[in-house]
């Protein structure tokens, strides 16, 4: 028996993949240039962490092998600029909660898109945003001295939207179990900001105890911290002696990025079993 | 009937844990007919919503749409599926043209086709004035008409709405309906709806009244009132169950209790029956009678006279 209207599309890879990532993914953009109060809700509590703490410990902090005038406003910036990032793709990630049982999402997963189009928009749309933040963070850096490296911008461009992939892709996997808002901001206590703090964004590992050396090594955010650092601070300080070199860094972030991709894609394929 | 049905439920059942919220439901759509899904709060209708659009997962049973199994193909049946959901799902941050816009994306559709199709329901749903207006300045019963906009955007074959009123007022409500009938009957598009408003449910050609997962009944608005023939009578008492066990010696009546007050069906082969008993329990228990109507019966009646239960929880 024929329908009397037929649905007029085919499934292709463009119509299940391409297209839905694209519309969801622009989607995600519009919505956060729209709420200003997100653009500076993510920047500014970074930046008066980064400004307070840094200009607290002034001259009092000095990093192993660092030259004469290394500020800590300096050896921060690369910090703040992780947790700006960090905060943004976390937030970016919160809707998922409400709007999934109530709002556009419902819409989006009754669609005959795949479901790793629904995971691509999302984690594609939280990069760009922190791609955005970042980059507004990163033009403050002369202000301390940090000189902007145009010659690698592309690069560094590129190595935003890989860390605020990985991040927002953390937020989604802790994002898309829960049943309510409150409960991710109390992981998001207990899980994400340790996780930035023993990243090395406020202290470098050289001097930590063993177990937090550890932590730090095994912890992604440490990666992208030195990928940072290296291409922001190595114009003006020695690398940091227990940085990876910048390959490997970008080695580990890709492989975070792809893995968490894999699971939240696999979280979402199942169809959920709950009480309405 | 000899059609074969458009959507086929068969056996469906439906476990939270130990909570069985549909037991071994069946039953079938033909094409092109508005079927209602009436039931109290946790009746299951919306579970069976949530299955149907492919939000909860198929237990137990079988879902066929037009010979697509929902067990089989979810991407089938969701490209033939419209869905209007209780609460909204449009990007209030986003303005209706682009809410629609995603939502053709979402459906592979795009570029001129989608544009046409966009202008096309607009100008149906008159709401091709607002298309550059953010959703949050809409008023509801606006917001609703664009639900339903985007649900018909990819020409499903089938439109299921949960409860698309909820929230309107009387007018907003009825301009949805007639938007309603006209789809179905222009664009030939099968619909089913849930819901718990009894003068919605007389607007469909036929209805399922669904009560703790079980299907109480099936059948036209038209035939489920019939099987009531007579009236109803209501009577209001400040002591009802006195009242009750009175009227049952005198007048050889069984009222039932429902809902704190008696409730007395008159048989249907009586016409006249109605008004004289309505005399006759005024006359005997003058005091007692705090106030007293006769009514045709109506699809809550047909409900009480089901379940035993008034329809509301």
């Amino acid at each position: 028996m024929s329908t009397s209207t037929p649905s007029p599309v085919t499934a292709s890879f463009f119509n299940t993949v391409t297209l839905p990532t694209w519309t969801l993914w622009s989607r995600e953009v519009v919505r956060f240039l729209r709420q200003k109060n997100r653009v500076i809700g993510a920047l500014a509590s970074p930046i008066m962490f980064w400004f307070v703490i840094g200009a607290g410990m002034g001259k009092s902090f000095h990093a192993e092998g660092a030259p004469e005038g290394f500020t800590y406003l300096q050896y921060f910036f690369p910090g703040t600029l992780m947790l700006i990032m960090l905060f943004t793709a976390i937030f970016s990630t919160i809707s998922i909660i409400e709007d999934r049982r109530e709002g556009f999402l419902q819409g989006v997963l009754t669609s005959p898109i795949s479901r790793s189009a629904i995971v691509l928009g999302k984690l594609c749309g939280g990069a760009t945003l922190s791609l955005i933040q970042a980059l507004i963070f990163l033009a403050m850096a002369p202000l301390t001295g940090i000189p902007i490296p145009w010659a690698s911008l592309p690069g560094i461009i590129a190595l935003f939207f890989l860390i605020g992939f990985g991040l927002t892709a953390l937020g989604y996997l802790i994002a898309w179990p829960l049943d309510s808002t409150q409960g991710f901001h109390a992981l998001m206590n207990l899980v994400l900001i340790p996780l930035w703090l023993l990243s090395g964004a406020l202290f470098p590992p050289t001097g930590a105890m063993t177990w937090v050396k550890w932590v730090i090594f095994l912890n992604p955010l440490h990666y992208g911290l030195a990928a940072l650092r290296q291409v922001l601070i190595s114009p003006i300080a020695a690398p940091e002696a227990s940085d990876p070199p910048l390959w490997i860094s970008v080695g580990v972030l890709i492989l975070f990025a792809v893995t968490l991709l894999g699971i939240c894609s696999w979280l979402t394929n199942r169809v959920q079993g709950r009480n309405p | 009937m000899t059609t074969p049905a458009f959507l086929s439920i068969e056996t469906l059942s439906h476990r939270y844990g130990e909570r069985l919220a549909l037991d071994r439901l069946s039953f079938s759509l033909q094409q092109g007919e508005i079927f209602g899904l009436l039931g109290p709060n946790g009746s299951g209708k919306t579970t069976l919503f949530r299955i149907l659009s492919t939000l909860l997962p198929l237990q137990d049973g079988t879902i066929t749409l037009d010979g697509i199994s929902l067990r089989y193909d979810l991407a089938g049946i969701r490209q033939h599926l419209g869905i209007v959901f209780q609460s909204p799902s449009l990007d209030k941050k986003l303005t209706v043209g682009e809410n629609l816009r995603h939502q053709g994306h979402l459906y592979g559709l795009y570029g001129r086709t989608l544009a046409k199709r966009i202008e096309e329901l607009a100008s149906k749903f008159k709401i091709d004035d607002r298309l550059k207006d953010k959703v949050e300045t809409l008023s509801g019963g606006l917001q609703r008409r664009v639900e339903v906009a985007k649900g018909l955007l990819h020409r499903p074959s089938l439109l299921i709405l949960d409860e698309p009123t909820t929230g309107l007022d009387p007018n907003a409500r009825l301009e949805l309906w007639n938007y309603l009938q006209e789809v179905n009957q222009r664009e030939k598009i099968t619909i089913l709806v849930t819901t718990h408003l009894m003068d919605e449910a007389e607007r469909c050609h036929r209805l399922m009244i669904l009560d703790r997962g079980l299907r109480v009944c099936l059948d036209t608005p038209h035939k489920l009132k019939s099987a009531l023939r007579g009236s109803v009578i209501t009577v209001q008492s400040s002591d009802a169950t006195a009242l009750a066990g009175q009227i049952t010696e005198k007048l050889s009546l069984k009222p039932s209790l429902v809902g704190g007050s008696l409730r007395i069906e008159t048989p249907g082969d009586q016409a006249e029956s109605g008004p004289k008993l309505v005399a006759q329990i005024v006359a005997a228990f003058p005091d007692k009678v705090d106030s007293i109507t006769l009514s045709q019966p109506t699809l809550e009646d047909v409900f009480i006279h089901l379940t035993g239960r008034r329809f509301e929880n």
